[in-house]
């Protein structure tokens, strides 16, 4: 909205690209620190986010049936979704099952702050914001690491970067690059990839959204003003592919969750 | 409301790479309750359910297949008692059919003996009763022939030599006659 209202404030007449900051939106409490660095909107959806995932999940399993209802069935369909589809195929039948709240927490919490950017009024994914991004994907990146460290020991280290079956000589080469790929590599793709493609789809949606208002109202030509309807029903296809990206993300993340834990569990299979 | 200048202000040094920490903040914050709350409370529930979703449908599965079992042993029992009962049928129709054609043949045996008795029986009879009738025919005849042709020869007959003879050679006549009817 208020990124919306940015190229119609320009007085110039000329159009103004919506940018990164217009996806920080307003302060909530503007006496912290400047714009776009203190306690916004993207946090208070994040505890929004919670708060609708527990109270969900709270009502639909007030009363569990062996016989579910439909509410008890649509959520046990993403319980099952956490726990066989990602959970079990994944880690196993021996490993998977501690870790199945983990799991389910991330799917849960990353699908619906995704979804926030799908959402009118919300309009705005929480992980197109990089500090959250970064939280979730250190929070699993500590996960794993001491998963293995509390299996191996400190021989962990050595199992996750010292690859076996290869000739010795070849080692001070691979050793270096299997710690950067690990250690440093990995919790960024995980964390940059779900932030790139939730602020990407993001910028899209607000550009087609501006650039529609401004061809609209700011144009006196009925022919740009057509053309501007034309990039409604435009952002309307990219709507839906980024409601696509978004479950599909969700997915991806919660995925590489599981490979993560898993390959710290199995850290001498190789 | 913020003003446009304030925004372009602060896009130009806005880098999407550098987190605000108050975001890492709340994020990692809501989502350690968010797994205290699922690990707690939803998890268990959905396990516990899913449990006994398991436990119900391979109780009625179980029961289903007792059933079925039970079923099967009945057909079996029924399948050998009707056998049984075949079999029996059988033997009884068997034995059946062999006794009437015993009592059938013995009945037969019995009834051509009999006749066999009552023919011989009447043979005998015939027999004797013709021999009797042989005997009282020849002296019958004997009395009736010299009687008869003494009534038609008359007086003829004084030579007695004579009539012996004409009378003898009558009787052979007869015998011969009648012996020829016996042989026959």
């Amino acid at each position: 909205m208020t990124a919306f209202a940015l190229p119609m404030a320009s007085n110039d007449g000329g159009f103004v690209p919506p940018t990164i900051s217009d996806t920080h939106l307003p302060d909530i409490f503007p006496w912290m620190a400047d714009y776009g660095t203190g306690f916004g909107k993207q946090m208070v959806m994040i505890i929004l986010s919670v708060i609708l995932i527990v109270w969900f999940f709270k009502a639909a399993i007030r009363n569990p049936k062996l016989v579910p209802g439909r509410v008890q069935f649509f959520a046990e369909g993403f319980y099952a979704f956490a726990r066989n589809t990602v959970g079990r195929d994944i880690m196993g039948e021996k490993n998977f099952r501690p870790w199945v709240p983990l799991l389910f927490s991330v799917f849960l919490f990353v699908l619906l702050n995704n979804l926030f950017g799908a959402i009118p009024f919300l309009q705005l994914p929480s992980f197109s914001h990089a500090g959250s991004a970064y939280a979730i994907a250190l929070i699993i990146y500590f996960t794993w690491i001491s998963v293995g460290v509390k299996k191996y020991g400190i021989r962990y280290f050595k199992l996750a970067v010292v690859p076996t079956g290869v000739p010795g000589w070849i080692l001070p080469l691979l050793v270096p690059l299997e710690i950067i790929s690990n250690f440093i590599v990995r919790p960024l793709t995980h964390s940059l990839r779900l932030m790139a493609t939730m602020l990407a789809g993001h910028m899209i949606v607000a550009l087609a959204g501006s650039g529609a208002a401004y061809l609209i109202t700011e144009q006196d030509s009925i022919l740009l003003n057509a053309t501007g309807v034309a990039v409604i029903a435009g952002s309307v296809a990219m709507y839906g592919l980024e409601l696509l990206i978004m479950v599909l993300q969700a997915f991806v993340f919660t995925l590489l969750t599981a490979i993560y834990i898993q390959g710290s569990l199995e850290a001498d299979a190789h | 409301m913020i003003t446009a200048e304030v925004i372009l202000a602060a896009s130009e040094g806005a880098n999407p790479l550098i987190p605000n920490w108050w975001e890492i903040l709340v994020t990692a914050v809501a989502f350690a309750v968010l797994l205290f709350v699922v690990k707690k409370f939803v998890a268990p529930t959905f396990e516990k359910s899913y449990t006994d979703r398991v436990e119900a449908i391979e109780g009625g599965i179980e029961k289903a297949e007792e059933a079925q079992a039970e079923a099967n042993a009945l057909l079996e029992q029924y399948k050998a008692q009707l056998m049984d009962a075949r079999t029996e049928a059988n033997g009884i129709r068997e034995a059946a059919r062999s006794e009437g054609a015993n009592i059938l043949a013995d009945l037969k045996a019995k009834a051509a003996e009999e006749s066999a008795r009552i023919t011989a029986q009447a043979q005998v009879q015939i027999e004797a009763e013709r021999v009797a009738a042989v005997n009282s025919l020849r002296n019958e005849v004997g009395t009736l022939a010299t009687s008869l042709a003494s009534k038609i020869v008359g007086e003829a007959l004084d030579n007695d030599a004579r009539s012996n003879r004409v009378v003898d050679r009558f009787l052979a006549d007869l015998e011969n006659q009648a012996n020829a009817g016996v042989t026959k």
